[in-house]
């Protein structure tokens, strides 16, 4: 058994004298044969390691050896045994897919009969065979993934590194480069897959996960998912608002991390704590509590002591906000054409007071132009459009003054203090005198930001810029708070921390409007509409689209399994005609 | 790089890129509006639109009381190509089209015109024009003089009587642009702007756009080379700089009658050179910056606007302060436009082509050297 292919010693990387590591003294060893997931959330150091690897960056301190090679030293011989997929996957969009292929041959020396060789076996191993000629611009997210994985394997490597290959691409297509990652395996191929969503760690045979640049835990998922065993548990059939009692649970000191997956709450106890006891959870008399598989995000949670724990700040506000509505948002068929293309094709649902609705599905689908059609950003080209009862083509303004919007991750102007921030989108929202100086003031002391006014928004912690984003876009008291993938690459807990406030606001009778292509972010919805070419092709509670999924002979469905059987389904009919 | 590759390997490698980026070339529309259509452009505007050779200017002649003198001067000054005349008896007539703007010039001949034109103490002839428009102002009174002067001359010669006027001649001659056309200077120049734009903007642009979208790190991440990667950008920009030229001189010779006296050689030779720097100049930029909007501003600032200004180009060098003619020698475009203005209006002038090729050259080593020295295979 030769030692591993690559060796990291004390690893760290400063990007500027006196700022934080981007990896700190990180020391581990990635083996060949085996996929080695870099599981973290965004900033965690992901990227600075695999270019380190790739000799696209030199360390600080410490040491790397791939395959006894320094990547600095010796690059041009490591660039030979090494390929590396960054993220958006390297591709030349004004190239077609056959000419990427060319250019990356020439560039890796694949040539003669091993060129036509490998053409042939790339294009069938990812199914881009019948699409040569395509620009890979006019490629989806997941064909374009496909085509970066076989430029990176045009000449095989020992070693393949892939930054967040899965970012921006649909679950179905995730599953398909998984299956395509472990026949590289098979073939002796060491693959590092870096990664922020946590259940992704689960399919790699080591993990190394990284927060704030320093190195959490090396090993198997499976050993560190034991360390929750038989400490996570499921309320299910709840009778009252599952909202509360997750909040009432997460109250209790035993209880280190809970999350709601659908109709249930799931909850991940202390180290020696007993089971939860429902009597304080308020979950009604028909609510039961089992154990569960713990997942790899339970192990997570516990290894980081824990999710956020805190009452939002927004429970303790006052609604001064009349409710008088009830069908707070409505599309009626909803149609968008961009010429010949239908964007968005007869879409209809109502969406209720004090509700969570998500519009999932694969990027370019059309749940963000349903979701701009609603917000009034984009006329319909057919159908209406209504928010509180207001067409938004008829009062867009009168409208759009009853919507708050808060764009992906957390948008903010960094270079304006928190007061500047909260003072210009008082401004933006139309607020003057009294009640700007009088909402202003109701933000800075519901969320604490008194201490902390003059600090630019770029300095602040996730955790506050993301108190300050929802501040900014909930002041003017919104009936209808739309939300643009909140918390895509966001840590599990400050992931926590963001629905917290949003199910805060919910029982303050706010309706949330939300667009994510996390599933696990899906779970948070009362209702979903799954919007696949253009069309919804279902709606329902998550309980719901699961249960269709277990009709169609799943055992126990997650709400990914229900996606891609609701999608494969619609394929199916669509080519019965 | 320690190891030796088989050179073979490295010079498939050289053919990918520059075919790669060759396509994107041809495929951008950015790429055919700089080396296509703005040259044309260009050439267009400095053809038709922009001249700086005077227009003919509008007067208007105020004849207080006709006489055989009086009608002798208006004739000379109606057949004067520089002046569109409008006559009339009276001043006011006209005092409003001059505030207006609508007349350049009033030239007033008063009543007693006939009498006191030929006396020693001079003539009964008024000049009224626009102080607002200095230059405008200086033509009519310049030309009025002129004209007056000739005029006079040949009254006293006409009349038999010997002639007041100097004894010293004044024959002006015009080497090498004769009929003194503005179009002529500028063409050449709007060439090297073109190159530049080639070479250092939109060079510039591809380069931090390829990090923008991070295939550069996808590159860097292969075997390539530093030398490689530098020449793949060089060569289709290089080669699409010298056809812009190429059409840019067709066009020029061909439709606009700008003669060209020089040798093909000297042109192709000295356009390479400056394209050289230029395109160091684009791919330095580059490395310094790997955001297409700073990229766009620095190539703007450091290279095209000091093209502009002291290149001769439109600004003539000879006529700045001492502090900018040092400036001047500092910018490759200066060699190069002269070079170019003696191509094209001279001919081969060895005595100013070869001192302007050297200065190329001496430019092109310079820059490539810090390009090559600051262009490393790693992202810091």
């Amino acid at each position: 058994m030769p030692g591993p292919l690559i060796q990291i010693d004390q690893l760290s990387k400063r990007f500027d004298k006196g700022a934080l590591a981007a990896l700190d003294s990180v020391t581990a060893h990635f083996n060949a044969g085996e996929v080695t997931g870099l599981v973290g959330p965004d900033g965690a150091g992901k990227t600075t390691l695999l270019r380190l690897i790739a000799g696209l960056l030199v360390p600080s301190t410490g040491k790397i050896t791939v395959n006894g090679l320094d990547p600095v030293t010796d690059s041009g011989a490591v660039h030979r045994i090494v390929s590396y997929m960054p993220q958006r996957f390297g591709l030349y969009e004004d190239l077609s897919v056959q000419e990427n292929l060319t250019l990356y041959a020439d560039l890796r020396s694949v040539l003669g009969s091993d060129r036509e060789e490998a053409f042939e076996r790339l294009l069938g191993f990812t199914g881009l065979a019948p699409f040569t000629n395509r620009l890979a611009g006019a490629l989806s997210g997941g064909m374009k993934q496909k085509l970066g994985l076989a430029c990176a394997l045009i000449k095989k490597p020992d070693l393949l590194l892939l930054d967040e290959p899965s970012v921006g691409v649909d679950p179905i297509s995730r599953r398909e480069l998984w299956r395509m990652v472990y026949e590289l395996v098979d073939q002796g191929i060491g693959v590092v897959w870096s990664t922020a969503y946590l259940d992704e760690a689960e399919q790699c045979a080591r993990v190394l996960l990284l927060n704030e640049g320093a190195l959490l835990y090396a090993g198997s998922p499976q050993d560190l998912t034991d360390r929750v065993a038989g400490r996570t548990y499921q309320i299910r059939h709840i009778d009252t608002d599952r909202r509360e009692v997750l909040s009432e649970a997460t109250k209790l000191a035993t209880v280190i991390d809970g999350v709601i997956q659908g109709s249930r709450v799931r909850l991940v106890m202390a180290e020696g704590a007993d089971p939860p006891n429902l009597a304080p959870l308020n979950a009604g008399l028909a609510a039961e509590i089992s154990q569960i598989q713990p997942r790899f995000e339970d192990a997570f949670m516990d290894l980081i002591g824990g999710g956020f724990r805190a009452t939002s700040p927004f429970a303790n506000r006052e609604d001064s906000a009349e409710h008088t509505m009830n069908q707070v948002v409505e599309a009626r068929a909803l149609t968008r054409r961009f010429g010949d293309f239908t964007a968005a094709d007869n879409i209809s649902f109502e969406v209720g007071r004090g509700e969570i609705f998500g519009l999932i599905g694969p990027n370019g689908a059309g749940k963000s132009t349903t979701f701009k059609m609603l917000c009034g950003l984009l006329q319909p080209s057919e159908g209406s459009a209504r928010v509180v009862g207001l067409d938004l083509q008829n009062a867009p303004s009168k409208a759009r003054g009853r919507i708050g919007y808060m764009a992906q991750k957390f948008s903010l102007y960094g270079d304006l203090s928190v007061q500047q921030n909260l003072d210009f989108f008082a401004g933006v929202y139309g607020l003057t005198g009294k009640s700007r100086k009088d909402a202003i003031s109701q933000m800075i002391e519901t969320f604490g930001f008194a201490d902390r006014l003059d600090v630019n928004a770029m300095g602040l912690p996730l955790g506050y810029k993301q108190r300050l984003a929802l501040a900014c876009a909930v002041m003017h008291e919104p009936d209808v708070l739309f939300l643009d993938e909140p918390t895509s690459g966001v840590d599990p807990r400050t992931r926590r921390e963001f629905w917290t406030h949003i199910n805060a606001m919910v029982a303050n009778g706010v309706t949330i409007m939300v667009t994510t292509h996390f599933l696990d972010e899906a779970e948070y919805c009362d209702r979903m509409a799954l919007i696949y070419r253009s069309k919804m092709i279902a709606s329902g509670s998550p309980d719901e689209l699961k249960d269709r999924a277990r009709a169609s002979g799943m055992m126990d469905p997650t709400l990914e399994d229900a996606f891609i059987a609701l999608v494969e389904q619609s394929d199916r009919e669509r080519e019965a005609g | 790089m320690k190891d030796r590759e088989p050179l073979a390997l490295r010079w498939r490698r050289l053919t990918g890129l520059i075919v790669k980026e060759s396509r994107q070339v041809l495929r951008d529309p950015s790429s055919v509006l700089i080396a296509g259509v703005m040259p044309l452009l260009l050439l267009f505007l400095f053809g038709y639109g922009v001249t700086f050779d005077p227009r003919q200017l509008d007067v208007a002649l105020v004849v207080e009381q006709q006489s055989s003198e009086t009608a002798s001067f208006q004739a000379s000054l109606e057949n004067s190509t520089l002046f569109e005349v409008e006559t009339g008896p009276d001043r006011r007539l006209f005092e409003r089209a001059l505030t207006l703007g609508e007349l350049d010039g009033l030239i007033v001949l008063q009543a007693d015109f006939a009498e006191k034109a030929f006396r020693a103490e001079g003539a009964p002839i008024q000049v009224i024009v626009d102080g607002g428009d200095p230059n405008t102002a200086y033509l009519v009174s310049g030309y009025v003089e002129l004209l007056w002067a000739n005029w006079l001359e040949q009254e006293w010669i006409s009349r038999g009587r010997p002639a007041l006027a100097p004894s010293v001649q004044l024959e002006p001659q015009v080497w090498f642009n004769p009929e003194i056309s503005s179009r002529n200077y500028l063409v050449p120049g709007s060439i090297a702007i073109i190159l530049t734009t080639i070479g250092a903007l939109l060079t510039a642009l591809v380069v931090a756009r390829e990090w923008e979208r991070g295939t550069m790190e996808a590159l860097l991440a292969t075997p390539v080379g530093i030398l490689e990667l530098l020449i793949g950008k060089l060569v289709p920009y290089f080669l699409l700089g010298l056809g812009s030229m190429a059409l840019a001189v067709i066009t020029a010779v061909l439709l606009f009658g700008v003669p060209f006296r020089g040798s093909l050689a000297v042109l192709i030779l000295s356009s390479s050179l400056f394209m050289l720097c230029s395109l160091g100049q684009g791919l330095l930029i580059s490395t310094l910056t790997r955001n297409q909007l700073v990229a766009a501003q620095t190539s703007v600032l450091t290279a095209f606007l000091p093209a502009f200004y002291f290149s001769n180009f439109v600004f003539e060098i000879d006529s700045m302060p001492l502090a900018l003619r040092l400036i001047s020698y500092g910018v490759p475009a200066r060699y190069y436009v002269s070079t170019l203005q003696t191509e094209f209006l001279a001919g081969d002038v060895w005595s100013v082509i070869v001192p302007d090729l050297i200065g190329l050259g001496v430019f092109a080593l310079i820059i490539f050297a810090l390009t090559a020295l600051t262009t490393r295979t790693r992202l810091e």
